[in-house]
């Protein structure tokens, strides 16, 4: 049928930088597709809100997203964003990236953001893979599976990133696949809500890097397996939360309410500048 | 389940389900078939054509048996498609 | 908030780092974020406090990486912003300080060099980061890069940093060193008022003709910050005045690179800084700068005494380094000497711009800097 009508989520995305970088059958676009959706329907003032990411594919989409955004180095979302958040607290700050951006070269800081508790957002894509520089091994890489980096099967074990979250003290921790758009949507809209740093991850297709080493070569694939072997259990020990070629354990695992490092931090100017007035 | 099991509700009558307008934005489409898998009620279909970017969007089947779910406009990585409820005047 | 409790004046007795300290806060600084270390904490313990009374914010973060990075953020989110370590702390920023340069990130990084390579000696002084200053991050770039010879100096010269990394968009580094940092003396600070403050320029243009890197005849583009209203995009990458990548266009690489050059290469006579002492008719002079400097003095007015026509140029900005000031002199005079504590970084700089001038480079590494004797010796060699 043919339109004219504009994609009711247009006026977010920066026309300019349109098509996106993306593969055909990747998960990022719909990372990005329910992060615009949540925005909208939570009807937020662009004006207040950053995206930041760092490298990789999925780094991408913070110019994709129009509003403000800032595209830094690889692994720095987190500590750059810090840097905003203490700076501007009436700011929103949101960063979108890569497993291997935030867990391998960026692990540091996402771990020390989470013990501040500084009120930063985080959606992750696990992609089990460096998609952009051709599909090497990462922090997340299953046990056995083949990237350009482990041609006889990866030895290390990956991250459980939801348990590191919640071990590093986060306020809001949920996985979610790229099939749970709905869930994801609303999850993400919560997320956006929290004070206090949050976490989302979100399992996400790249057949085309990925998939063709480990025989699931289109996105319909890695979406099937998605949708076979996914149990939602809300609130469940995110300890136990596996991803297996048997069973992903997807939910919501975290939701606690704890003060944010901005707001302690102007809490004590306030007091210091109250008992100066007073000498 | 047996038919006589069946519950109506009284309004049934009254209440117009609303329909569907699709609106494929065929040259944004990369073909990656989510919109089609995963459509409850299989309202679209591979079409024949080839696009801008040399894959077969979509095409929709049977409009009527959209459901407005939306969970196509969703799961579409390009923004390439999505559902408005078509204005409901008397007797649609 | 009562302000003549917060911000100082008068006379004080303070060491380098915190005069670096209080040069930031009068500068107008309000956010700092670093990590410890020798011999730079000083200025991280006196901020954690001072940052505070003046309703700024104060951060420690996980390394110097993230350091560079939040610094980078807040300074996109309006603040004036700093940062400060000694070397390992530097290399581990400069990835960071090249992201600065590339998003044109008013910010200022200060650097109390200690010996290196590596670990090095974390407690006595070194002139070793010269280099790293001006190429420490990937890429071609230009920077500005200040050096401190005295404690009133770490303050004036941190708010001078300020000033010119907002004047043009770029990172502007303190490159102290050790003594200079942990020497105490008395600093005077003037009423508020009469310290020369200077803003970025805003960015003015309605929001939907705002490109953010289309620069003014200055080459320098008007900044908007996050929040202000304009929703912009930027990045690392290679991007053109709207923000945007551009990854694969040759065009504007050269356009975009070069004028990051050029807005420091063009204005650099407005940036350069040197001090001349007894320069219009010295047969003999020395180039030297930092705690060195002052050795170097004495060292010339020793040879006044005896009769040697000696004199000093002192660069206060190492980058962009002053060629113009070492070329003209060096026409004039029949040898340089350059006194560094390093195994010869400056000295480069120095004899590419002095041309068929000798120069002799006088080295010293470890405890303490070059002594005026040593200087004065060399001095009375190459006369």
């Amino acid at each position: 049928m043919e339109t004219v009508m504009a994609h009711p989520f247009a006026k977010y995305l920066r026309e300019a930088m349109m098509p996106h970088i993306w593969c055909s059958g990747c998960g990022n676009g719909i990372i990005l597709n329910c992060f615009v959706q949540a925005v909208d329907e939570l009807q937020m003032d662009l004006n207040k809100l950053v995206v930041v990411s760092g490298i990789g594919c999925i780094g991408r989409a913070a110019g994709y997203v129009n509003t403000n955004s800032f595209h830094t180095t690889h692994g720095r979302p987190i500590a750059f964003a810090t840097g905003i958040k203490l700076a501007n607290p009436e700011l929103e700050v949101v960063i979108i990236s890569g497993d291997g951006d935030l867990f391998a070269i960026g692990g540091n800081h996402f771990i020390h953001a989470a013990r501040r508790n500084i009120g930063i957002k985080v959606i992750c894509a696990n992609n089990f893979n460096y998609g952009m520089t051709g599909g090497q091994q990462g922090p997340t890489t299953p046990v056995e599976a083949l990237t350009t980096t482990t041609p006889y099967g990866n030895i290390e074990h990956p991250f459980n990133l939801v348990h590191l979250a919640a071990a590093s003290g986060a306020t809001y921790v949920a996985r979610w696949t790229t099939l749970h758009v709905r869930r994801l949507t609303q999850s993400i809209k919560k997320l956006l809500q929290k004070e206090g740093f949050g976490f989302i991850e979100v399992v996400s297709p790249c057949p085309e890097i990925f998939g063709r080493y480990n025989k699931m070569r289109t996105g319909l694939e890695m979406m099937e397996w998605f949708r076979k072997v996914s149990a939602i259990e809300n609130f469940s020990d995110p300890a136990k939360a596996e991803i297996t070629p048997e069973r992903i354990v997807v939910g919501e695992f975290v939701d606690i309410a704890k003060i944010s490092y901005e707001k302690l931090i102007h809490e004590k100017i306030a007091e210091i500048n109250e008992k100066k007035m007073q000498w | 389940m047996p038919v006589r099991l069946w519950r109506k509700p009284l309004d049934a009558e009254k209440v117009k389900l609303p329909k569907a307008e699709i609106h494929i934005l065929k040259n944004q489409c990369k073909g990656c078939g989510f919109c089609i898998q995963f459509c409850p009620k299989k309202v679209l279909e591979e079409s024949e054509e080839i696009n801008a970017r040399g894959v077969h969007p979509p095409k929709v089947v049977d409009e009527s048996k959209c459901i407005i779910c939306s969970f196509c406009t969703s799961v579409c990585p390009d923004f390439a498609i999505f559902i408005v409820e078509k204005p409901c005047k008397e007797g649609c | 908030m009562n302000q003549k409790r917060v911000i100082l004046e008068g006379s004080h007795f303070m060491n380098g780092d915190i005069a670096c300290a209080e040069g930031a806060i009068a500068a107008g600084c309000r956010f700092f974020a670093g990590y410890p270390i020798t011999p730079a904490t000083e200025i991280a313990e006196h901020l954690a406090q001072r940052m505070l009374e003046v309703g700024g914010i104060y951060v420690q973060m996980e390394d110097e990486i993230a350091s560079m990075a939040a610094v980078i953020g807040a300074s996109y989110a309006g603040l004036k912003a700093m940062t400060a370590t000694s070397g390992p702390g530097f290399s581990l920023m400069q990835e960071n300080i090249g992201l600065a340069v590339m998003t044109e990130a008013p910010c200022v990084i200060v650097d109390v060099m200690r010996g290196g390579p590596s670990t090095g000696q974390p407690t006595l002084p070194g002139q070793q980061d010269v280099m790293q200053a001006k190429w420490g991050s990937h890429g071609d770039y230009e920077i500005i890069a200040l050096a401190p010879s005295s404690v009133q100096e770490m303050f004036n010269l941190t708010i001078e940093a300020f000033n010119l990394s907002e004047t043009y968009r770029v990172p502007a580094i303190v490159l102290a060193d050790e003594v200079v940092g942990h020497m105490w003396e008395k600093v005077a600070i003037p009423p508020a008022q009469k310290i020369k403050i200077v803003n970025r320029k805003k960015a003015n243009a309605p929001s939907e003709a705002y490109a953010p890197f289309m620069p003014d005849d200055d080459l320098v583009p008007p900044m908007a910050c996050f929040g202000e209203g304009y929703s912009f995009h930027a990045t690392g990458l290679t991007h053109d005045e709207h923000g945007y990548p551009q990854t694969s266009s040759s065009e504007v690489q050269q356009k975009l690179v070069k004028r990051l050059c050029d807005k420091i290469r063009k204005n650099a006579d407005k940036i350069v800084r040197v001090e001349e002492v007894l320069l219009s008719d010295a047969d003999i002079v020395v180039v030297a700068y930092g705690i060195v400097a002052r050795a170097a003095l004495s060292a010339v007015r020793k040879a006044r005494a005896e009769g040697i026509k000696a004199g000093l140029l002192r660069p206060i900005t190492l980058w962009p380094f002053p060629e113009n000031h070492v070329a003209k002199i060096a026409q004039q005079t029949k040898a340089i000497v350059v006194p560094e504590m390093n195994c010869g970084q400056l000295v480069r700089e120095v004899e590419r711009a002095a041309k068929e001038t000798p120069v002799t480079f006088l080295s010293k590494l470890g405890e303490e800097p070059h002594t005026p004797m040593e200087i004065f010796e060399a001095i009375r060699r190459n006369s």
